[in-house]
């Protein structure tokens, strides 16, 4: 990849000068020039609207891959907290990072975000690249892969892990089209093909019928998204209810890596943020326990079932795909290959017949418990305990059994 | 306003069977369809134009003072793209039945083998070919590959701002205001056109096309393009283009069932409520 400057075309109108978060051109006789900073990015490329700046990135499998070492995670945070995905892509990076014998990264990007970097450390991070502006405090597609595209052309990782989440789903194809990387979606699998240090990824596909394992083998970095939910994080409590944080002995190093944003070069505006009700916020990925609902249940009104035995457990409500389709709850609630993936200590399923894109979400929690009227149902080949029968008779009583001695 | 939709031609089911000595997915039988989310993408394109001057060929409205100047001042048209083989045609005559002012296929034997970043490639240099366009539709991800990443590829290939997501979408003086679907929250941006969108399911109920429809866009000339029509760099498209290598599939292994728990409610309920209190995880 790289940024090539047609000085014919330049008016000097200083557009990139405002797009660089790097600080990387200067003006000269009325010509855009770059300096030493420049990490060929890509950010002023975007922002001249004379074709004086060209991005060139084409895949080439001549790259030399012994330049490309370490492992990095890019962290997501929302309100102040790292997303469960990003904690538990530490833990898995630590252990890639062992197998290949190098450091763990973690890129932090936001604004006043820097106090946040200790629970990185205390996840598995060796290393923190740390980026901070205004502009950055929230997640917006162009500043993000500016400064992540630029730092991975300056540091020359091998392996980027990105959350899976609609962040990460956002941003890595975008830096990895920019970097002509290879990126694997939604991987549910990681591994070490030592003798050629490559990464090794699964992923479903086909709703989860079929299984698939992908690499990148001449293309660097090698870049995934991870599934949230499926790798397991060095503090496997990472319920909010749970005092533990990691293990806060463990420290690294802190890059702070200067950026220099403006809004005004920026193309997308956040006009508003709207959080989602009470019901919506309830977040699947960190529940203990989840109490879904699906086709079986008939009609919405019956998803009050479901609501009293979630609030007599103290757990969240899901819905298998039918449900939502049915319009019967709303989408946030799905579970499954194009909902959430949870990993629950207890989950239950009410009337889910159990297609396999619903298992795909699911069948990871520790305990399942299947409530179904068809004795054929897939959910009981999956389930650790089975109950063949009418979800209105034995669902109600298990609350009311519940509520007695709780 | 000129929009392009991006879509894929799809098997109808998710419930692929792969060939055990040669992995390769058995696609006897199983037919093709565009992909499910592909048509809420053509239903906001269609939506879009009706909205922002109708097709050029009619009689149009004339540009009012306010308004989108430059939308409405040209009319405007849906222009559907794919890349696949021969037969993906009739995903893109599914497309002009339901309203579609015209179709491209981009089909070359060499762009077999396509990840998502050859793919991107590819699409990307169709919609430069079409030119003056104002807006690019895709669906958020398609059903057999699961990823999503062509919309972000293809927008960053364009060189255009992106917006993924999106549940509901508003032109308007050559920027776009989206609503954008996230885990916990919505998001409404703002960005300036063109511009690479992807859209959910929830965003529309896609249309179904008219008999007289279907019967014109059986007849209706669908484009053809090869790569060297596009004047691609064979070494970006297909298998060389692509750094991503596929190295083995194969069906999920089943997981085998626990304890069935049988008779009166009472039992069933009571040995349940004692295995959920041993967990220790109930807060009642």
């Amino acid at each position: 990849m790289a940024v090539r400057l047609i000085t014919d075309n330049c008016t000097g109108c200083e557009l990139c000068l405002r797009a660089c978060p790097y600080s990387a051109i200067d003006i000269v006789e009325d010509k855009a020039r770059f300096n030493d900073n420049c990490t060929q990015c890509g950010a002023c490329a975007s922002a001249c609207k004379f074709d004086a700046i060209l991005l060139e990135s084409s895949y080439s499998p001549n790259v030399d891959v012994t330049q490309y070492r370490g492992v990095w995670v890019v962290a997501e945070h929302l309100h102040g907290h790292f997303r469960r995905g990003t904690l538990e892509l530490l833990g898995e990076g630590r252990r890639l990072a062992g197998k290949l014998g190098v450091e763990l990264s973690a890129v932090l990007l936001g604004d006043g975000v820097g106090e946040m970097g200790a629970e990185l450390f205390a996840y598995g991070a060796d290393k923190l690249y740390l980026a901070q502006d205004p502009v950055l405090a929230h997640y917006r597609t162009g500043p993000y892969t500016d400064v992540l595209a630029g730092l991975i052309n300056q540091h020359k990782p091998e392996i980027v892990l990105v959350s899976a989440t609609p962040q990460g789903r956002d941003l890595a194809p975008r830096v990895a089209a920019r970097l002509s990387a290879g990126l694997t979606a939604d991987c549910t699998g990681l591994d070490i093909d030592e003798s050629e240090r490559l990464l090794v990824q699964t992923r479903p596909a086909f709703g989860g019928n079929l299984m698939a394992t992908i690499v990148s083998r001449y293309a660097r970095p090698q870049m995934a998204t991870v599934r949230p939910g499926v790798m397991k994080a060095l503090d496997p409590d990472l319920s909010p209810r749970a005092s533990a944080k990691g293990d806060p002995s463990r420290t690294g190093e802190v890059v702070n890596v200067p950026v220099h944003l403006d809004e005004r070069s920026m193309l997308t505006k956040i006009i508003e943020i709207v959080q989602l009700d009470a019901d919506g916020r309830v977040n699947l990925q960190d529940a203990e326990i989840i109490v879904s609902g699906g086709r079986g249940l008939g009609k919405p009104e019956n998803f009050a079932l479901i609501r009293e035995l979630a609030a007599a457990l103290g757990g969240a409500v899901g819905a298998s795909r039918a449900a939502v389709d049915a319009g019967w709850i709303p989408a946030y609630h799905q579970v499954g290959q194009t909902g959430r993936t949870v990993q629950p200590k207890l989950y239950i399923a009410c009337g889910i017949s159990g297609a396999v894109q619903h298992l795909a979400g699911m069948s990871s929690a520790d305990c399942i418990i299947a409530i179904n009227k068809d004795p054929a149902a897939p959910i009981f080949n999956i389930a650790t305990y089975s109950i063949v029968g009418d979800l209105f008779e034995i669902v109600p009583a298990l609350t009311k059994r519940l509520r007695e001695s709780l | 306003m000129n929009v392009v939709v991006c879509i894929k031609q799809v098997p109808e089911t998710t419930e692929v069977r792969v060939d055990p000595k040669t992995n390769a997915l058995i696609r006897e039988g199983v037919k093709s369809i565009i992909n499910p989310v592909d048509e809420n993408a053509i239903e906001a394109a269609l939506q879009l134009r009706d909205q922002h001057g109708g097709p050029s060929t009619g009689s149009g409205s004339p540009p009012t003072s306010e308004g989108p100047p430059r939308a409405q001042s040209r009319g405007g048209k849906v222009t559907v793209i794919t890349m696949g083989p021969p037969q993906a045609e009739e995903a893109l005559r599914q497309a002009l039945a339901m309203g579609a002012d015209e179709a491209i296929l981009l089909s070359d034997p060499a762009s077999r083998g396509s990840d998502t970043l050859a793919t991107s490639y590819a699409l990307a240099l169709m919609v430069r070919k079409i030119g003056d366009v104002d807006l690019v539709l895709c669906g958020k991800q398609a059903i057999d590959g699961d990823t999503g990443q062509v919309g972000p590829g293809l927008a960053e290939r364009l060189g255009l701002p992106q917006v993924t997501f999106a549940i509901g979408l508003e032109v308007a003086d050559a920027k776009l205001r989206a609503r954008r679907v996230l885990d916990d929250f919505f998001e409404v941006v703002e960005t300036k056109l063109p511009a690479v969108v992807t859209v959910v399911k929830q965003i529309n109920d896609p249309r179904h096309p008219s008999m007289r429809n279907v019967l014109k866009a059986k007849r209706a000339e669908i484009v053809k393009w090869t790569l060297a029509d596009l004047d691609a760099d064979p070494k970006q498209a297909g298998f060389d283009g692509s750094p991503t290598q596929v190295i083995k599939v194969w069906p999920p292994e089943k997981r085998t069932g626990g304890k069935r728990l049988e008779g009166e409610t009472d039992e069933i309920v009571g040995e349940l409520a004692e295995a959920i209190k041993s967990m220790g995880i109930a807060s009642g």
